[in-house]
Formats: structure tokens, C-alpha cells, sequence
């Protein structure tokens, strides 16, 4: 290092800063620069790709950390009372004393922060120090580390391996220029993407010369936008060349199927995109939690009074003395200060005093309860998923017991409620309706429940291969491979498929005959070769269906290894080529897999990946399910897709003649336009012809005249049946497709295409540029047919969805599906009930919808107050589109909107769009006060995710987008159930009760003091030494109560899930709510007046000391405190009697250790030998043993138990309970006897009552006489 | 998560089945019907009677008589000298008769009380040196701010004992004579030892070392506190054991009160004095200032209305339960 002058330093930090803020980065390469000193480099401004993910460091952690902890204003209270204890005048015992609990607790989240921050740079220096490969000049690729990349390096990746920052792509050993990339690290999506090099920077016949390399790269400022970039590249002529995310290979992707590739550093380290989206896990507040700060608020109020009435007592004491007493000791001056000012300060030492009435570590108790909270849940082998090896994920750390008090559920359909497996179903081609029967069969077959796996499997095997080899015999190629697919068992099959959309439930599809002989009659009519330019519509169909996507051929034996699982299974059923290396990867990529951050593979680049690819090997990899579908579906007919290259389509022919088609442009998906296109240029024909595909309305409107030249009657009909037909797909619940074609003039095409590149070329606004030009071409086109996709239901969504509403959860449903097949899924899982009302709001304009709204509104409230309706099972529901949402929840409507929907068991929205979906559920969450949780697996469902209280991501087919909104991630959406009823239950009870007990610990302990005042002229005098009082919340009395809110289970799995009524407690906040709070405070107020007055009144006027006085109380509060909780807890299992009886263990023995030891160690206070003495008095144990039984005897009262027993049982919502009671068994008749209340979650509930859920009759019966008492006792105060 | 790395295998992330990470240990919950619930409740009731009646009989056999010598006899006039803290060096002596009416049995207990002294006070409580009474020599003469303003007089002589406990020590004396009815006046001999706890007078009270010094000269440089009429070497006349730090008077006064009516034992009745063998015979006494035990009839009052409540408790469940637990057996068939 030279020195440099501060000045030179400070003037290249502006110059730094200046250059990282400038809207477009010019970088060279570093090659022409190597070797100087860092001065002299052109890209010396821009971050290194070294990264620290660290937030403290070694030196400033102490200071930072706290800074960090002074956010948290309870820290702050507690900090600002030590110092308190501080000034002279308060008259603290031993101000240092008082400094020690925040300092543990402080103490205690810095080591935990430390340790999270040490994992951190652990991690950070692995990935720091991962090896990767930079061009030199000197000696070609040198092996160097990640964090020794800086922009404008160039960095060579070779297949398998991670890329170390973002790199505009310059090679491919790809002769195309094709770089496959997987993106699963940063947003889980599984599928390949294809990158392509910066075309026209190097002549054709020069290899690859990174030094020859001198043009500048123009890039924006990063941004964590994955999806776009925009680039240009200046050559030394001044030529620009547009890049654009297509030639990014991002940090952190994998490269696939691709030998090598050489890219350009243009951001790295914190820079890169991937980096930028990395944000930390979110905070939320539970509601418990702002709860909790009111009540901590109320204990504040609390703590004020009591400290003004000891300053009152005070100066009423002090007035009343009738001269000056000896025992009133002056200041150190001899002087006494007038009564006046010495209350005020004794309000101050009474702060001080009475201050552990806020629990101090009651925040840090609950965060370690929910940290076990989340242990359990993350352990629960019920949610976790065998197929795709994962468990549940808690990505919010703090909001578990949320998941106790929901009230509304938003679900999406897609992927959330069905498995997102497209399965083509049934197809119309030119107005004929091919209803595909033979498929329909195979997919009922497949639909047994997995329980009957193994004769599923014998049927699937030999069912269709009878049926349907003899049929299809000669027909396709695909027919061999299908055999051999078949052969995988289903669980096989579904589990660990390696690529997306690919199971065979998918894959396979059984072609209807009548549309195989209308095809086989097409080719054989010769509609071929004779330069006909009207193609058969029927080849053209299946022709657009295998052209018209973006899905990706790959090489199974190419393929990469994802999951461990995917490799047992190609292991048995594939002709799996180099076995060794297979599993070398397997392993490896699985303890990678923990690691999370970066996936490494060692797998060495295939050798056999560019041998001419069997049909029977194709893998297609398609971004969205049914695309996939589709391509699967044109295959089962003989129409293979064979390749796909940025510039071609290989499909090959049932005849078994493989055509390329030239494709000349891709018009992409989005969700404005509904639809995507692909211009190609036909390889026989040498036309240029547009393959549209998409939703039927914003296909319908586009249609032209079909076949203008040769219009017939039949054929203008063809709109009109296909509509017809696509009706019909809705009714049946299928996801239906449009599939039109377009043949376009050379001279259109030539305008066009000049319009397209102006808009590619853009720099603003390019994406809205493009997407006019796509609009602009989609006109005119001509229907070939439509497709009919099923999706499937998931396993046990019905069961789920039934549970969760008879747990009073309202459940909506987001789709962005039609009515028609929306309302069929909804009365598939349950969602819609067949004798339901089901009310059907769709309007065009506000007015309609306005009276429309009245109307129906007016209509249910009438419905229900009619009282015929009363005690029937027929329900309001409401199905609404995504129009006439929009209109209802416009200002002025939404109330009444509101209204309404609070009268409907269901709600099922269509045609909503991911933004209406978060507006949705923030209306409802916003306008009823509502806890409100929404669960999706796609990226439009994120805005919802995040807008709910809880967000919770399925990790499907659809990528991680959802996943990284979420709160709570799982994978199927049965898994909702236990973790919402069992769970969810759990944790809030469980907190709830928890932190009800800690306010009732600390009042009940403080009082005991504040009594005490009434005797020592309010002057703050204690009869516990200081040590022990602060023992007594740290050591003898925490963790019984943590160990309470991680453990206890008031209510079983089995019953829980069986009764799902239980559920409500939660929501009607029925364990912490206004009352619960103030009773347990007054329950607080007579324990601690008990455990003080009686050994008050049995030791009056005796020659009993301070201390000795207080040894008992303290003991008697420590039993009257931990039997209080022991009668809360409500099953012991060896943990708790391990920790109940080591807290009372540790009291003594600390306790006689300390005054055993103690002579003179802690003055002024001197409680030697205290507890020793006061053991060898009986006195003691009567004392304490009357203390702590008085003290619990209400909790043991007929009264009080009553009381429990009716704040969770209006008689309204009684009635509503022994309602849904029947309704749950089943629907029987009403019984002729009364029927007793649902067993409630409170201590009169036996845990194993029924120990399974037992739909019959005859459990009711235990039910009854198991509540005998808690019936008995009720109707003891109603007579 | 590190666990998982040493597991491999399609389902390398399964968690494990066991009962504690499912939360499936198994577990006791008690459940309350009456066949728990009554007979826990009649037990508790019948145990709390026994004690309150056995701990009343205990009561009842302790005798007490009690004498507020406050205004007795000629103890006004001294009272009222004391009322003015100037006259803290007069001496002031009266004399208390009084009569009992039944032989005190065996142990008898000498009590000296107040009341309305606060002992208790924040500030009054804080102000003794805990290392000086245990004998340090440094703090000796260097007394702990906590002693102030009673840890050096005006000029700076160090006091010991220091604070405002020891300086407002009780030091009244009683002599108690018994009048026979032979006319005889016996005194009544009293043991002035063994009136603390062991621990107190051998551990936390202890004097400075000797080292062959008298223990006047042991305390030379301090002086006495300021209320006192002798030095704190000199406190028994009669005992030279008895004094300094481990003086037993000054030790039951360190010792301070919970309560601001509070008793300090002061002596307990030497029986191996023939007269009093069996304890303080009935007859007249004279006595220069007493007071005395407090029976406690709390305890086992409370252990007895604690017992009633429960047995109304466990009678009422009883009936409740017998009345509609029949009805629940109904209603199962």
C-alpha cells in the first residue's frame, strides 16, 4: 500500500459514490488494467464480490448491539429504572444489584445475536472463498475464489457450477450460443431457462478472445429486478448492441447442459440481483403481542398508582408523627427534609421498588416459547411431505400464536387447493367436441386413494396398456416410451419427479379415437407436401399445440440431479448411464441441500449430452403446467417436440418426418394480454404463421373471419361450437385454452418486424413498447379448436376445508379461473355445499351492482331472519367476479359488500387479479377487525401473502415466490388443517396462558411488598433481601412458565382435530381477553394479600425480625406461585414434574447456600442463617402450608370454576355449539336429551376422551359422564 | 440445520418420529370429577381442623400477662423526662407492681416491647455497618457511609457501633422481685444469656480482636453512640464476656422488627433457683418495667376457619354432585 494523501482518499470516495449512483455504469474489462495498482483501475469504484451478510463487527458489536436492543422500548423502561436506582436521593440498597437483570437480559439476546451473526459470517466465508475460474492474461483461467471477482473480470462456468456474480453471457460452448441456467436457488423455479450470448460482438470465423475485448459495457444501476436488465454494449466503432436479461446469467444460478460459458462481471458482490433480493426475514407483530403491550400498558398504570398511594402514605405517615421520632434518620448532614419532598422521593424508590411488577423477562420468555413453539411445528411428521422431502418451513419467528385466531381464510385455487398437475383432458377441434373417454378412465384409475397404492399400481398397469396398446398400436412413437413410463410405480412417480409438470399422471395421455382417425386421415389426404397453403386444421391443432409455448426439450440422461430421490428412482426404472457419478452428486448435493445458500454439484458435465436424442428421452421442461400439458397431449398424437432452440422447433410428424421450424419470434406470455404467440416460419410451406393461445375471452375478441378465401356455413359456425364446448370444459371444472393460428403476409411480417426491434432496442419503457407491437400482430386470427385441462384436486382438500369451517373460519376462495370452473371446484372440495344458496353477483356497471347489491342484501337479511330457515343446514354463499368485485368494493359499496359477505358461508371470487386478491384481504381484514390468513403458491398470490396477518406459501410446481412472502411455508394444503387446529390452538393457548400467568406472577410477588408498606411507614423498605427477590423472577419462577408455554397440551391432537369447534376458543380470544386478564390480576391481589396477612397476623406483636418475617412469605409465594401454575397445567408429562419440582429444588438449596454464606457480603440487608432457622420451626411450615392453601382455594371454588366454565359458554354461542355438534355427527336427528356442552379446552376436558375420532353415536355418552361436574356446577348457580 | 446432515436418503429431512420432538410423551392430566376432587377436600379440611385444634390446645396452655408501663406507677414522670433527648444521661428508675393469678409453668420469657417504634424504616434500617459489628478492625475505625450521619460525631471521631440502629438502642433495665406472701421479697433471678441466636452471637457479632489488649483498649479511638450513657465495652458491668459487639442486649436490638409493635425477649427465668423451680409462682411481683408474651391465638384460629371453609366447600360439591350426578347417569342411558 503507497501512501496517499486524505485528501486524494476523500476525493475518490465522491468519486466512488458518484459513479455506484449514476443511473448507467460504463465498465471495461479489467484485462488491459492488470496488474496495476487499485488506483489505477477502471472498475475500482464498484463493490467486489465479496460479501458480508454480517451485521456487527468483531469490534463495534457491543456498541451496535445495543443500539439494536434500545429500539425495544421495554429495554429502554428497564435501563431507565437502573439508573434510577442510581440517584442519591431515591435511597437504594445496592444500585449495582439492580443493574444485573436488564444486563442478563441484554446479556442473553447479545449472545443470541453474536451466535446468529457468527453463523452468518461462517457462511459468508464459505461462499467467500468458493473457487471459481477468472481469465488472465498471463495464464488463461486462473483458479481464484468468489470474493477475488471484480466487474469487469471475465469468469468462465462450466456445467454444474454456481455462477459467482452476475455475468453478461459472451460464450457458450453451446454452438447455438445457449446457456441453460436453473434458477431454483433464487426463486425455486425448477424448470431450465435459456440464456443466450450478446450476439454481434465477435466475427463470425475469431474464436472467443477475452482480450480482445474493448468495448464498454453500458448496464443500469442494479436493482432486484430478476426479470428485467438492461444493457447495451458500446463497440470500439461506436456500434450498440441491446442485451437484455436473456444474456444474465444471475449469481447464484447453476449452469446446465452447457459445457462451459465465459461471461463479463457486470455486478458483484452485494450488487448482484440475486443479493438484492435477499432481504432479511420479515417482523410482525402477533396480535397476542399488541395485546401484551396494552396490558403491559395497564401494569404501568397500575405501577403509578400503587407507587402514588406509597408516596401519600408517606406524607401522611410523616405529618402524623407527633415529634421526631429516633428512628427517623436525618440525611448525612443531620438534616430531615419536610415531609413534602420526601414523598416525592419516596414515589421514586417506590419505581424502583415495586418495578418488577412489569415483568422484565417476560419479553424475552416469550420469544424463547415461541422459538420452541416453532421447534415442534418444524418436527411435526404430520406436516411434513414425503414426495418432496420437505417439512414445514416457519419463516416468521414471532407470530405463532396468530395461527390460533384466525377468523378468515383466503385461499387461491390453482396449485393451492389442486395439485397443479395439468392433465389434458378433452379437446375441440373445428367444433367438433372430442370427449377422450379412454383418459378420463385412466385418470379415475389413478385417483384411488393412496392407501390402495399397490392395486392401483396393477391396475394402471394393465389396464390401460390392454385397453389402449392394442388401439394405438402403430400409431405413435410415443408408444414405447409410454410403457416404459408406466412402469414407475405412482408413489415413484410423484415423488421426487425431477422436472416440473413431469409425473406420468401428466405425461400420459390417451389419444380419442375418432380424433386419431380424423388425423391419420389428414396426413394420408396429402394435405402435406402439395404446397396447399390451408394445412389441415386438424394438424395445424396439434401443430400449434406443440410449437405454440416455451417449453424446453432436455436429455434425461443429460439431466441434472436435483433431488437425492430423483436418483433412486431413475436408478431403477432408466437406463441411467454413468451410475457412480450419479450418486457421488446425490450425496453431495444433499448436504449442499442444508446449506441453503448456494447448492454446489460435482457432477461432471455428461458426456452423452449431445447423442441423439430417442423420443422415449425427452424431458420437457415448461415454466407453466399447461403448457406442459399440452405439449404431452400433441405427443400421445404423434406430433413430438422434439428441440428447441431460441431460433428453431424440431417437431416430428406422426408420419416420423421431423420438420424445423424457423421461429422468428415469441410473443411472451402476461397477464394483460392473456395469451402467447409464436411466429415461425413454416418449413414447407414458407409461410409465416402466428400460433396464438389463450384464455377464451381475450382470444374470442380477436378472431377474424376463419378462412376468409373459402368461407362455408360449417366453418362460421366453428366460434360459436367451440364456445359452446369451452362452456361446457368451465362447467366441468377444466382450465380451458384457445388455440388459433394466423397466417401472415411476407410484407406484414417485414413491417412488423422493423417496429419490434425499434421497441426491442428501446431503453424506456421497452416492456410497454413490446407488448403494443405483440397486440398489434394478434389480430385476425383464425380458431382452431380449444383444449379442456383438468386440474386436480389435491388429496384430502375437502376433508380440510370442512374442518376449517367447522372451526368458524370463513374460507374465500381467489381465482383467477372462470365462474363456471370455479364453482365447480367449489362444490368438489367442499367449499359449496349442494343444498346451498349460492348467490351469483356479476354485473357490468355500478348501477346494477349497486341495486343488485341492495337487492341481495335486503334478500338475506330477510332469509336470515325468517325462521323457517332457522336450524336448517342450507347456507349463503356468494360467487363474485373479478368485474364486479372491483365495482363492490369501490367506497361506497364496500360497506354493504362487507355486509353481505358476512352473511355467506362462502365466498368464491373469479377472474381476480393478484392486485384485487390483496385488496380483497385487506378490506376484510381492515373493515371486520379480523385475523385474516391467506394461502397460495404462485407469484400472484404474493401480494395476498403478504397482505394477510399470516401469509402461508405452498411450495408447489409455481416456483418459491410465494414461499419467500410467506410466513409459514408447506407443501400441501391438507397439512393447513393441523397446523392451523392443532397448532394454531396450541400456540395461542399456550402463550396466552403463559403470559397471563406472568403478569399474575409479578402482581402477585410486587404485592406482597407494596402490603408491606402499610407497616413500614411507606418508606420502601423490603422484608426479602434484594438478591433473592431478584433470584426469585430469574431462576426460581421462569422457567416453570416457559416450560408451560412450550409444552403444555390442554387439549389432545386426536381431539383437536376431531372437534374442530374447539378451534373458537381462540378466536373469541378466549383464553386472553379483558376479563381473563383482570381476573387473574385480582386473583393476584388476594394471593398476595393472603400469603402477607397470615404470617402477618401469626407473627404480630412477636419479637419476629424483618427477614425472618419475610422467609416465609417468600416461600409461601414461591408454592402459592408454582401450584397455581401446576393447577394450569394440564398434562404432565416428565419435563414438567422435572422442572416443577427442580424449581422448588433450587429455591432451597440457593437459598440455603446464600444465607448460609452470606455474613456480611450484602449490606445493609443481612439475612445469615434465615432460612436455616426459620426450617427448625414449625411455625414456618404452618405458615406456609395455610398461605398457600387459602391462597389457591378459589381456584378450587364451585364458583370460580363456574365462572371459567360460563365465560367460554354464552348461551348463544351454546346453542350455536350443541348446533354444530349435531351437524358434525354427521347430520343425525336430534337427540331427545340435552345435549351437554362440547367439551371446552379447560381442565374438566379429559385429554384422551375419545382417543380417535369416532363419528358414532355412542361417545357421547363418555362425554357426558366424564363432564358431570362442570354440568352439575353450572346448573347449581342457574337453579 | 446440522442434524440433518449426517442423514442421507430420500428422506433426509423427515423429522423424527420420536414421542418428545411429537410431542406425544406420555403424560398425566388430572382431571377433576368428584371422585378426586371430594375426598382431597375432606381430607385438607379434616387435616387443617387437627392442626387448628392441636395448635389451639398449645395456645391455650401458655399463660401471658402483658404490662404497658408507660403510664404505670411512677413511670410517667420518667416519660416525660425522656421525652426531651437532652436528658439522655439522667438517670430515671419507677417501679411497676402487679399480681398473677396462676403459677406460670416451666419456661418463663421476659419481653421488653414498643410500640410504634419503627425499626423498619428504609433509611433506619440501612444505617449499621454489618462489618463492623463482625469485628473488622479497619471498620472500626472507619465506619461505612451507610452509618451516616451516626458514623462520626462532630469531631470525626469514628462511633462504634455506628448508624441509627445501635444508636437508639433500648436500654432500659428491669429488675423483678417477687413479694412472697410471707412478705418476703424474693428477686427473681433471670438469666440475661442465651437470649440470641447462636449464629448471631458466634458468626455475625463478633468483637475485634484482642490480641492480649482489654477490649477498652481495643475500642480506643471510637466512641460511644450518641444516645448511649456508656461505651460499648462496658455495656454489662456484671458480665465482662458480655461485652462489645456481642453484647446480647445489643444483639436482640440489632436484630431489627418487622413491625413497629414488636416485643424483644429480654431474659428468661433461671430455674435452678429454688423458689422458681417450676416456674413464676402466683403471688405479687414488683417489677421495674415489663411487658410480655403475646399468645398467639391466630394460627390456629386460621388453621380452623380454613378447615370450615373447605369442609363447606367439599359439603356443597357433594351435594351438588350427589343431586345431579344421578341426573348424569340419567341422561347416559
Amino acid at each position: 500500500m503507497t501512501w496517499r494523501s486524505p485528501l486524494a482518499l476523500v476525493r475518490d470516495a465522491l468519486q466512488g459514490q458518484r459513479a455506484r449512483e449514476r443511473e448507467l455504469r460504463s465498465l471495461v474489462s479489467n484485462l488491459l488494467y492488470e496488474g496495476l495498482e487499485k488506483a489505477k483501475q477502471p472498475n475500482r469504484f464498484f463493490l467486489s464480490n465479496a460479501i458480508k451478510t454480517t451485521k456487527y463487527s468483531l469490534l463495534l458489536f457491543l456498541p451496535m448491539n445495543l443500539y439494536e436492543q434500545f429500539h425495544r422500548f421495554a429495554n429502554l423502561y428497564f435501563v431507565g429504572i437502573a439508573i434510577l436506582n442510581f440517584i442519591p436521593v431515591v435511597n437504594a440498597f445496592q444500585p449495582e444489584v439492580a443493574l444485573i437483570p436488564i444486563c442478563v437480559i441484554l446479556l442473553l439476546t447479545a449472545l443470541k445475536d453474536g451466535w446468529e451473526d457468527f453463523r452468518r459470517y461462517q457462511s459468508d466465508r464459505k461462499v467467500n472463498n468458493t473457487p471459481c475460474f477468472i481469465y488472465s492474461r498471463y495464464k488463461q483461467y486462473v483458479e481464484r475464489r468468489w470474493k477475488d471477482v471484480r466487474v469487469g473480470d471475465f469468469v468462465r462456468v462450466v456445467s454444474n457450477e454456481i455462477v459467482p456474480a452476475d455475468l453478461l453471457l459472451l460464450y457458450s460452448s453451446n454452438p447455438n450460443g445457449v446457456c441453460h441456467i436453473e434458477t431454483a436457488n433464487l426463486d425455486g423455479e425448477t424448470n431450465l431457462k435459456q440464456r443466450t450470448v450478446v450476439s454481434g460482438l465477435w466475427a463470425a470465423n475469431l474464436g472467443f478472445e477475452p482480450e480482445s475485448f474493448n468495448s464498454v459495457v453500458v448496464c443500469e444501476r442494479p436493482n432486484n429486478n430478476l426479470n428485467h436488465f438492461k444493457c447495451f454494449v458500446e463497440k470500439p466503432d461506436k456500434d450498440k448492441v441491446g442485451a437484455s436479461i436473456e444474456s444474465l446469467l444471475l449469481r447464484g444460478c447453476t449452469v446446465r447442459n452447457t459445457n462451459h460459458a465465459v461471461g463479463f462481471v457486470v455486478y458483484a458482490g452485494h450488487e448482484t440481483k440475486s443479493m438484492l433480493n435477499s432481504n432479511g426475514s420479515r417482523y410482525k407483530r402477533s396480535k397476542l403481542e399488541r395485546k401484551l403491550n396494552a396490558d403491559v400498558f395497564f401494569c404501568l398504570l397500575l405501577l403509578f398508582t400503587m407507587c402514588l398511594i406509597g408516596a401519600f402514605g408517606h406524607y401522611l405517615w410523616l405529618e402524623s408523627l407527633p415529634g421526631v421520632p429516633s428512628f427517623l434518620v436525618p440525611d448525612s448532614n443531620g438534616h430531615l427534609d419536610v415531609p413534602s419532598l420526601e414523598s416525592f422521593y419516596m414515589f421514586i424508590t417506590m419505581i424502583i421498588l415495586l418495578q418488577i411488577l412489569i415483568p422484565i423477562s417476560l419479553y424475552v420468555s416469550v420469544e424463547l416459547v415461541k422459538v420452541g413453539q416453532i421447534f415442534f411445528i418444524t418436527n411435526d411428521i404430520d406436516l411434513y411431505d414425503e414426495e418432496t422431502d420437505s417439512r414445514i418451513q416457519c419463516r416468521a419467528l414471532n407470530i405463532t400464536e396468530d395461527l390460533g385466531q384466525i377468523e378468515y381464510i383466503f385461499s387461491d385455487k390453482t396449485g393451492t387447493l389442486t395439485e397443479n398437475k395439468m392433465v389434458f383432458r378433452r379437446c375441440s377441434v373445428m367444433g367438433t367436441e372430442y370427449p377422450h373417454k379412454e383418459n378420463a378412465i385412466r385418470l379415475d384409475v389413478m385417483d384411488e386413494p393412496e392407501s390402495e397404492e399397490e392395486v392401483i399400481f396393477n391396475q394402471h398397469q394393465q389396464l390401460p396398456r390392454t385397453r389402449w396398446s392394442l388401439e394405438s398400436e402403430g400409431i405413435s412413437p410415443a408408444d414405447t416410451q409410454q410403457h416404459g413410463r408406466r412402469r414407475k410405480s405412482k408413489v415413484a412417480a410423484n415423488a421426487h419427479s425431477d422436472v416440473a409438470f413431469s409425473s406420468p399422471l401428466e405425461t400420459e395421455v390417451i389419444p380419442d379415437q375418432k380424433l386419431l382417425q380424423q388425423i391419420s386421415r389428414a396426413e394420408s389426404s396429402g394435405g402435406r407436401r402439395d404446397g396447399n397453403r390451408n394445412f389441415d386444421p386438424h394438424l395445424d391443432f396439434f401443430l400449434a399445440l406443440a410449437i405454440c409455448n416455451t417449453v424446453v426439450v432436455s436429455m434425461e440422461n443429460a439431466h441434472r440431479q436435483r433431488v437425492t430421490g430423483a436418483f433412486f428412482q431413475r436408478n431403477k426404472w432408466n437406463r441411467t448411464r454413468s451410475e457412480d457419478p450419479v450418486i457421488d452428486s446425490a450425496k453431495t448435493e444433499n448436504e449442499a441441500d442444508t446449506n441453503e445458500l448456494q447448492t454446489c454439484s460435482l457432477h461432471p458435465p455428461s458426456q452423452n449430452g449431445s447423442t441423439i436424442a430417442e423420443a422415449e428421452e425427452l424431458c420437457y421442461e415448461a415454466e407453466s403446467p399447461d403448457e406442459a400439458a399440452l405439449v404431452y397431449a400433441a405427443r400421445a398424437y404423434g406430433f413430438i417436440l422434439l428441440a428447441r432452440t431460441p431460433d428453431s422447433v424440431t417437431v416430428r410428424l406422426p408420419s416420423g418426418e421431423d420438420l424445423v421450424f424457423e421461429v422468428l419470434d415469441t410473443l411472451t406470455f402476461d397477464s394483460n394480454r392473456k395469451r402467447m404467440s409464436v411466429l415461425v416460419r413454416h418449413p414447407v410451406t414458407k409461410d409465416y404463421v402466428l400460433y396464438t393461445k389463450g384464455a377464451d375471452y381475450s382470444i374470442m375478441e380477436l378472431l377474424g373471419t376463419p378462412y376468409a378465401e373459402n368461407v362455408s356455413g360449417i366453418e362460421k359456425n366453428i366460434a360459436a361450437d367451440t364456445q359452446y364446448h369451452l362452456d361446457c370444459y368451465a362447467k366441468d371444472g377444466l382450465r380451458t385454452l384457445c388455440i388459433t393460428k394466423k397466417v401472415v403476409s411476407e410484407s406484414t411480417y417485414q413491417s412488423w418486424l422493423g417496429e419490434r426491434k425499434r421497441a426491442q432496442a428501446a431503453m424506456e419503457c421497452r416492456e410497454e413498447l413490446i407488448m403494443r407491437t405483440a397486440v398489434q400482430l394478434e389480430t385476425n386470427l383464425t380458431l382452431l379448436g380449444a383444449t379442456g385441462i383438468e386440474d386436480r384436486l389435491q388429496e384430502n382438500v375437502p376433508d380440510s376445508i370442512v374442518a376449517l369451517r367447522e372451526a368458524g373460519i370463513h374460507v374465500w376462495v381467489l381465482t383467477g379461473d372462470k365462474p363456471e370452473t370455479a364453482v365447480n371446484i367449489g362444490y368438489a372440495c367442499r367449499l359449496l355445499e349442494e343444498e346451498d344458496l349460492v348467490i351469483n353477483m356479476s354485473c357490468k356497471n355500478k348501477v346494477t351492482c349497486t341495486s343488485n347489491l341492495d337487492c341481495t342484501l335486503e334478500e338475506v337479511r330477510r332469509y336470515g331472519d325468517d325462521l323457517r330457515n332457522i336450524g336448517t343446514t342450507q347456507n349463503i354463499s356468494l360467487v363474485i367476479d373479478g368485474n364486479t368485485l372491483d365495482i363492490a368494493m369501490s367506497p361506497d359499496l364496500q360497506q354493504r359488500f362487507i355486509e353481505l359477505t358476512k352473511h355467506c358461508r362462502s365466498v368464491l371470487c373469479c377472474r381476480v387479479t393478484p392486485l384485487q386478491k390483496s385488496a380483497v384481504v385487506k378490506l376484510v381484514r381492515d373493515k371486520l377487525k379480523v385475523m385474516t390468513l391467506a394461502v397460495g403458491d404462485g407469484a400472484n398470490d404474493v401480494n395476498m401473502i403478504q397482505a394477510a396477518d399470516i401469509g402461508i406459501g405452498i411450495s408447489g410446481q409455481e416456483g418459491m415466490q410465494a414461499v419467500m412472502a410467506s410466513d409459514f411455508a408447506i407443501s400441501r394444503f391438507k397439512h393447513l388443517k393441523k397446523l392451523i387446529l392443532v397448532h394454531g390452538h396450541w400456540c395461542y393457548t399456550r402463550l396466552a396462558n403463559m403470559i397471563i400467568y406472568f403478569f399474575y406472577k409479578n402482581v402477585a410477588y410486587v404485592n406482597l411488598l407494596f402490603w408491606y408498606q402499610f407497616f413500614c411507614g411507606f418508606t420502601a423498605t423490603t422484608m426479602f433481601d434484594y438478591w433473592q427477590m431478584i433470584f426469585f423472577n430469574l431462576f426460581f419462577t421462569s422457567t416453570p412458565p416457559i416450560m408451560f408455554g412450550i409444552f403444555d397440551k390442554d387439549v389432545s391432537v386426536e381431539v383437536l382435530q376431531g372437534v374442530p369447534e374447539l378451534y373458537r376458543t381462540g378466536q373469541r380470544k378466549g383464553e386472553y381477553n379483558f376479563l381473563t386478564f383482570w381476573i387473574s390480576i385480582l386473583d393476584a391481589f388476594y394471593q398476595s394479600l393472603v400469603c402477607f396477612f397470615i404470617p402477618y397476623l401469626a407473627y404480630q406483636d412477636s419479637d419476629v425480625d424483618l427477614f425472618t418475617f419475610g422467609m416465609p412469605l417468600n416461600t409461601a409465594a414461591l408454592f402459592a406461585i408454582l401450584l397455581h401454575l401446576a393447577i394450569e397445567i394440564k398434562s404432565w408429562t416428565l419435563v414438567h414434574w422435572a422442572i416443577m419440582l427442580g424449581s422448588v429444588a433450587l429455591y432451597f438449596v440457593v437459598t440455603l447456600a446464600y444465607t448460609a454464606g452470606c455474613v456480611t457480603c450484602n449490606p445493609p440487608s443481612n439475612p445469615y442463617w434465615i432460612l436455616q432457622s426459620q426450617m427448625a420451626d414449625p411455625i414456618f411450615y404452618l405458615i406456609v402450608t395455610l398461605c398457600t392453601v387459602v391462597a389457591l382455594l378459589p381456584r378450587y371454588s364451585p364458583p370460580l370454576c363456574i365462572c371459567r366454565q360460563l365465560d367460554r359458554m354464552d348461551p348463544s354461542t351454546r346453542d350455536q355449539w350443541i348446533k354444530e355438534w349435531r351437524g358434525f355427527r354427521g347430520g343425525a336427528p336430534a337427540k331427545r336429551y340435552e345435549l351437554p356442552d362440547p367439551p371446552s379446552p379447560t381442565l374438566e376436558t379429559p385429554v384422551d376422551f375419545f382417543p380417535d375420532f369416532l363419528p358414532d353415536s355412542d361417545f357421547m355418552g363418555d362425554d357426558l359422564s366424564l363432564n358431570v361436574i362442570a354440568e352439575s356446577r353450572q346448573r347449581a348457580v342457574h337453579t | 440445520m446440522g442434524k440433518t446432515k449426517d442423514k442421507s436418503g430420500p428422506l433426509a429431512r423427515r423429522p423424527d418420529n420420536s414421542a418428545f420432538k411429537q410431542q406425544r410423551l406420555p403424560a398425566w392430566s388430572p382431571v377433576l370429577t368428584a371422585n378426586t376432587v371430594l375426598p382431597f377436600f375432606y381430607l385438607l379440611a379434616v387435616i387443617s381442623m387437627l392442626l387448628g385444634v392441636w395448635l389451639l390446645l398449645l395456645v391455650q396452655s401458655t399463660q401471658e400477662i402483658k404490662l404497658d408501663y408507660t403510664d404505670l406507677g411512677n413511670c410517667n414522670e420518667c416519660f416525660d423526662l425522656r421525652r426531651n433527648v437532652s436528658n439522655a444521661a439522667q438517670t430515671c428508675s419507677c417501679r411497676v407492681e402487679f399480681s398473677i393469678d396462676k403459677t406460670f409453668k416451666g419456661d418463663v420469657f421476659f419481653y421488653y416491647g414498643l410500640k410504634n417504634f419503627h425499626q423498619n424504616l428504609r433509611r433506619y434500617m440501612d444505617s449499621r455497618d454489618d462489618g463492623q459489628t463482625v469485628g473488622w478492625i479497619k471498620k472500626l475505625k472507619n465506619p461505612s457511609t451507610y452509618c451516616e450521619p451516626f458514623a462520626k460525631d462532630e469531631d470525626g471521631v469514628p462511633i462504634a457501633p455506628c448508624g441509627a440502629v445501635a444508636n437508639s438502642m433500648f436500654n432500659d433495665s428491669f429488675t423483678l422481685t417477687y413479694h412472697s406472701s410471707s412478705g418476703r421479697r424474693v428477686p427473681v433471678p433471670l438469666l440475661r444469656k442465651g437470649l440470641t441466636w447462636y449464629t448471631d452471637k458466634n458468626v455475625k457479632f463478633r468483637n475485634p480482636r484482642t490480641d492480649n489488649l482489654t477490649l477498652a483498649q481495643v475500642f480506643e479511638g471510637t466512641r460511644q453512640p450518641l444516645y448511649w450513657q456508656r461505651p460499648v465495652y462496658s455495656l454489662d458491668p456484671h458480665d465482662p464476656n458480655n461485652n462489645g459487639f456481642i453484647n446480647e442486649d445489643l444483639i436482640v436490638w440489632m436484630r431489627e422488627a418487622a413491625f413497629p409493635n414488636f416485643k424483644k425477649l429480654y431474659g428468661i427465668l433461671n430455674r435452678a433457683d429454688a423458689n422458681f423451680e417450676k416456674g413464676l409462682p402466683r403471688g405479687n411481683y414488683s417489677i421495674d418495667i415489663s411487658y410480655n408474651f403475646p399468645v398467639q391465638h391466630f394460627l390456629p384460629i386460621a388453621y380452623l376457619v380454613t378447615s370450615s371453609l373447605i369442609l363447606l366447600m367439599a359439603v356443597v360439591l357433594t351435594v351438588a354432585w350427589w343431586k345431579f350426578g344421578k341426573d348424569g347417569k340419567n341422561m347416559k342411558e
